[in-house]
């Protein structure tokens, strides 16, 4: 599926590899692997065949070389509040410039569950760490998870005991600052050990404050023990220079539900991929987004789930507003293995173009070889309903109101389900400021 | 159910020798007694297939497995001994010849006029006899084998072949340019709505051989022309393969409405021999004109096959109608294209799968608006029924939108026949089998309307005698 990517490239990421820290062996020789599996695999090219990249160009990795960024600028808690979802009372894990922040970070343990650096607490409980780093997020085949897995800095293990309802919700937020140089690597890396009957809710956030060109590879990682539920929520708040290319994996026995919202905005070149894998019997996921692209960004959205067992439920359901020269892909895909029977599969992906020079491609695709199962798919394609728009106007709503309302109002569908409220209320304050914003030919 | 149609027709052939190669494509060219731009126009086809082959690019990219073909260990070329210069009417046609149509159900002698159509039949490639010829001759409608339209036609010929398929186009169309035996060519002139339904059969005989038809259409301004297409082939071990190409021209306020009922030689139950169906079909569609295809897939061992419409004139129209059905180890991979280039262009989708025994079904379609589509609108829907839990469904389509005030809808849905529907049926006293058939049929209801009646009579029948075994 992919061709080796050039030395000139490499060569920069070879270079970081070598600079990793010498760590407990194991983890070592976890990363050597990974390391042997990228260079094997190079980055992806949209070659004959290659499914999983067709409609995104990657191109640009192979002239552009990106290094890990090692250092961090200086910020305080005033500035993070100016610039990312927060609340005190939340449990939250800052990385700041690729480095993890004890000072930024609060709230790091709680009566049930415990937050920390990973590859510090890997070192110190190789027994916690090791079966599953990397057990869920494999490396194999997937050039960016093998390259996230020899390169991240120090990531987050969060740790949720069994029975645990932590009341706030579990925050890890990325940010980039506007200091420091231009093309740097970061590889954000999350560890999400989810303990029997636990409940969670868990804030993924990307900020992005530079305007520099830069290079992110996330891996977020969540293993799920029986009866586990997580809230997921994930914001990509990424410059116009940035290249995001982000993976989440799931692993969700029986009864294990994992229930994710995401939005998605801004870099040159984003890409989100997620698959959850229902390994058990009445296990659940719904993985619902927002996309909005502008100018001439581009984002994929790379969202598939197996069925291997009866009784799971899945739900696909994605929206995109698309405007200026931007282009936004939705693959979805619902893989019902033999056997899963009584399985019950969602897929929708809804679409607003809002000028000319805007591209959609929407592949939602279903694979089933199981009989007694309910899976359905819908996607549409289409522009701001000028008899909504008329009605409005007829009301004595300017024109442009009109539009701003009904585009407000299609992304508002997703952006309800952000919770808690302090989050939600970020989020709608970005949208009123993107939304007026997005080159539209006048449609707004 | 055994294969109804499973016979042998022993006739004496005029085989090319096995294998594939510049003589092969020399050889079959003059057999036809073509000119020297079609061959040229082959060898061409037969250079580019050579440099695609090299490549590695026969297409792998289809939910179908079989195993690797070897080109080279295949008759490209058969044709039945002609007594004479062929035959000049019916009664010289080979007797055998004859009981064979009869045994397909080809309506030729009496039937012909109740059925009320043409017929241009490819047995083996060589077309026997055609009837009708001077009803549409009178309208100046041209209906005849490829081969003639050649000799009499060949600045139509010239003019449209390889313009919607291009020789370059995939493999298997690649292959089809250069060796292509003979098929059908239908021409109606400007203004003409051709009064009968045009049909063709095609059968495919020697053992081991190819079939590789070509079909060209063209429907002049503002004409209409429906044309049949129905397939049966008999038992054979060899899986045999087919690449056919059609390629359709629908000029100015034209429409064209193609229907297909394929019944090929699925295989055994066991998943032995059956046809490899790989066919490269496309329409273009001008200005105000309508393509609509209709298909009911139930036959071959391997469907492979996209029809298509390109749709290049304002205010044209696409359909595509189709029924796709896998038993025992059949796999299909079937759907279609619609590429929008022109404003205010229409398709619309409705694709059924049917999947049962260990068969493999995938729908598998495409819809392309390009950024000259201004108000083009779409709407597709695939659905998929499972029988059994050995079989798979499954649907891909891709949806590629460069126009903002393009409208398009996709649905889809996949489940198994409804126990209560069943319960209701069978606790009125119908059987099991006869009601999953009652529930099927309904279920590919708005693709069997749109055939012509004779076909959509022997479609449902043909949906039945496929399922039987699967169910119970």
């Amino acid at each position: 599926m992919t061709t080796i990517a050039p030395a000139t490239t490499i060569a920069s990421y070879a270079r970081d590899f070598s600079k990793n820290e010498d760590g407990a062996e194991w983890l070592t020789a976890l990363r050597n692997k990974a390391w042997a599996e990228f260079e094997s695999l190079g980055f992806p090219t949209k070659r004959r065949g290659n499914e999983l990249w067709k409609y995104t160009d990657l191109r640009v990795l192979d002239t552009k070389a990106f290094s890990r960024a090692e250092a961090a600028s200086a910020l305080s808690s005033d500035d993070l509040r100016k610039i990312a979802p927060w609340n005190d009372d939340w449990h939250t894990a800052v990385t700041v410039d690729g480095q993890f922040s004890s000072e930024l970070s609060r709230n790091l343990s709680g009566d049930d569950i415990a937050i920390s650096n990973l590859i510090e607490t890997a070192e110190r409980d190789k027994a916690a760490v090791e079966p599953a780093l990397g057990s869920v997020a494999d490396i194999a085949g997937n050039a960016f998870v093998a390259l996230n897995t020899a390169l991240f800095k120090s990531g987050v293990l969060v740790k949720v005991d069994r029975d645990a309802e932590p009341a706030q919700p579990i925050h890890i937020l990325h940010i980039v600052t506007a200091a420091g140089a231009d093309n740097r690597a970061f590889y954000p890396r999350i560890l999400l050990l989810a303990g029997e009957n636990s409940k969670t809710s868990i804030i993924e956030s990307y900020v992005n404050v530079s305007e520099g060109s830069q290079f992110t590879v996330p891996v977020f990682e969540a293993s799920l023990s029986d009866g586990a539920a997580v809230r997921h929520f994930r914001v990509q708040l990424e410059n116009e220079q940035a290249i995001h290319l982000a993976t989440t994996r799931t692993e969700q026995p029986d009864s294990a539900v994992f229930n994710s919202t995401t939005f998605a905005t801004g870099p040159a070149i984003g890409r989100n991929d997620v698959h959850t894998n229902l390994s058990g019997e009445h296990s659940e996921t719904n993985l619902h987004g927002l996309y909005i692209t502008d100018g001439s960004s581009h984002q994929d959205n790379e969202i598939s789930t197996t069925h291997q067992k009866p009784h799971g439920t899945s739900h696909q359901f994605y929206k995109g507003i698309l405007a200026g020269k931007s282009r936004a892909v939705f693959s979805g895909k619902v893989l019902v293995q033999a056997g899963a029977m009584k399985t019950l599969a969602l897929q929708k992906d809804l679409n607003l173009l809002l000028s000319h020079g805007a591209e959609i491609d929407t592949k939602p695709s279903l694979e089933i070889y199981a009989d007694d199962v309910k899976c359905a798919h819908g996607a549409t394609a289409g522009h701001v309903d000028p008899t909504m728009l008329f009605y409005l106007m007829s009301r004595g709503v300017r024109r442009e109101d009109a539009a701003i309302m009904l585009v407000s109002g299609f992304a508002s569908e997703i952006i309800e389900e952000f919770e808690p409220e302090s989050l939600r209320e970020f989020l709608y304050s970005r949208l009123e400021r993107i939304i007026p914003e997005l080159d539209s030919e006048g449609i707004l | 159910m055994e294969y109804r149609w499973g016979f042998v027709t022993d006739v004496d052939s005029d085989d090319a020798p096995k294998g594939l190669s510049e003589d092969t494509v020399r050889f079959i060219s003059a057999k036809k007694e073509e000119p020297e731009w079609l061959l040229e126009w082959r060898l061409k086809a037969f250079r580019h297939w050579l440099t695609l082959e090299a490549d590695d690019a026969e297409p792998t990219w289809a939910k179908v497995k079989y195993p690797k073909i070897d080109y080279q260990d295949m008759i490209y070329y058969s044709a039945p001994k002609k007594p004479g210069d062929g035959p000049q009417s019916m009664d010289e046609v080979d007797p055998e010849l004859l009981e064979a149509f009869d045994k397909l159900g080809v309506p030729l002698h009496e039937r012909e006029k109740l059925a009320g159509v043409a017929v241009d039949a490819v047995f083996d490639s060589v077309s026997v006899a055609t009837t009708f010829a001077d009803q549409l001759e009178k309208l100046g409608i041209i209906f005849c084998s490829f081969n003639e339209a050649v000799k009499n036609h060949p600045d139509l010929v010239k003019k449209y072949l390889g313009s919607v398929v291009p020789y370059t186009d995939n493999f298997f169309a690649t292959l089809n340019s250069a060796v292509f035996s003979d098929g059908s060519f239908a021409y109606v002139p400007p203004g003409v709505k051709c009064p009968i339904e045009l049909m063709t059969y095609f059968r495919i005989n020697t053992e081991g051989s190819g079939q590789f038809e070509r079909t060209l259409l063209i429907a002049d301004k503002d004409s209409y022309v429906s044309y049949l297409e129905g397939c049966t082939a008999p038992i054979r071990r060899t899986s045999q393969l087919h690449a056919a190409v059609v390629e359709l021209v629908a000029l100015d306020d034209a429409e064209i409405k193609y229907s297909t009922v394929q019944n090929w030689f699925p295989g055994t139950k066991e998943g032995v021999g059956g046809v490899y169906n790989f066919v490269t079909k496309r329409g273009r569609a001008d200005k105000n004109a309508k393509i609509s295809w209709t298909q009911v897939e139930t036959g071959s061992a391997i469907t492979w096959k996209y029809p298509s419409v390109i749709l290049r004139g304002d205010n044209s129209v696409g359909e595509f109608y189709s029924v796709a059905l896998t038993n025992n180890h059949q796999q299909a991979d079937t759907g279609t294209k619609m590429i929008h280039l022109g404003k205010n262009t229409k398709s619309t989708i409705v694709s059924k799968g049917i999947s049962a025994g260990f068969g493999q079904n995938t729908y598998r379609g495409q819809v392309k608006i390009m950024p000259g589509a201004e108000n083009a609108t779409n709407h597709t829907q695939c659905d998929s029924l499972l029988i059994g839990d050995k079989c798979g469904a499954h649907t891909v389509p891709y949806i590629e939108v460069q126009n903002p005030t393009a409208r398009l809808e996709h649905e889809a849905s996949t489940s198994k026949v409804s126990d209560d529907q069943l319960f209701y049926l069978m606790q009125r006293g119908i059987s099991e089998e006869e009601a999953h058939h009652m529930i099927i049929t309904g279920w590919s209801r708005d693709v069997i309307k749109e055939l012509p009646f004779e076909f959509a009579m022997e479609a449902s029948q043909l949906l039945k005698v496929s399922l039987e075994g699967a169910v119970g």
